[in-house]
């Protein structure tokens, strides 16, 4: 068996799952996370839940301003 | 105000500029800094408009507003002498939302555990957990997963290796798991109307 091959644990398949989300894991990590993850299904659970928990922080709506901020900032820009 | 006065054009075009993204990076600022959202605003704003002559593509002027920002938030940092205290990653490397979530299985009639876990967080829920997280851990995970910059991108925006940036990125999202879970514990988010 090559290193590639090894099957790794779940805490190490675990650890990587946002970085290999990320694509920011060498093809080799990626090649082991996969195998490991095509016969584990609690870690494919995780990293369903990974990918949901990156969108719901994407998706986290933009902090609304409050008008007297904004008018105070606007003001400083007209005063430039 | 500003000692570097630009043209007339250049300041009409650099406060159109600022007026539109005004609102993103009083956003971003909110999300960098427990308080003084504000002041990092207007820090950033002056330091853009001293160096408006360099920015090349005015396209990429809202990225350029928001890189400015994060230099001005670095430095508040740097000035503030705050001490960094790195979390040692034993601490919270074992730790599992998801498994946490369905272990302890918080909405017993539901089919969407973990949907429903996140579903229960508002917008003041999530900065309440962000400002939890120590500063050094909270700003690249702000920056990569809330605003979508590159992981070379933090590291150069401050001024850190990128390997450094990796490690805080790590433990900035098992701390940020294990905190979602402590604050849904302590501000009742864990009981079935929470979902609702």
């Amino acid at each position: 068996m090559t290193g590639a091959q090894r099957i790794i644990p779940c805490s190490d398949a675990v650890r990587q799952l946002w970085d290999y989300l990320d694509q920011a894991v060498s093809p080799e990590e990626a090649t082991r996370i996969e195998g490991h993850l095509a016969f584990c299904r609690k870690c494919c659970g995780e990293l369903e839940f990974a990918k949901e928990l990156q969108a719901f922080l994407r998706s986290n709506e933009v902090e609304e301003i409050p008008p007297d901020v904004k008018e105070h900032l606007e003001r400083l820009l007209r005063e430039l | 105000m500003a000692d570097i006065p630009q043209s007339p054009a250049s300041k009409v075009a650099f406060e159109a500029l600022a007026r539109e993204q005004i609102p993103r990076l009083y956003s971003l600022a909110r999300r960098l800094t427990d308080t003084g959202a504000e002041d990092l605003v207007q820090e950033c704003l002056l330091r853009a408009y001293r160096s408006f002559d360099t920015l090349a593509e005015p396209e990429a002027g809202g990225a350029w507003l928001q890189s400015i920002m994060v230099n001005a938030f670095r430095d508040r940092l740097r000035k503030e002498s705050r001490a960094v205290k790195e979390v040692a990653v034993e601490d919270v490397d074992d730790f599992s939302l998801y498994r946490t979530i369905a272990e302890e299985d918080p909405f017993p009639y539901s089919d969407t555990l973990h949907v429903d876990f996140l579903r229960a967080f508002g917008k003041e829920d999530v900065r309440a957990v962000l400002m939890r997280l120590p500063d050094i851990y909270r700003a690249p995970l702000v920056l990569r997963y809330m605003e979508g910059f590159a992981t070379k991108e933090i590291a150069r925006l401050l001024d850190a290796p990128l390997g450094t940036i990796l490690a805080r990125l790590h433990r900035g999202r098992k701390l940020f798991e294990r905190e979602m879970w402590t604050y849904a514990e302590e501000n009742g988010l864990l009981s079935q109307e929470a979902t609702r």
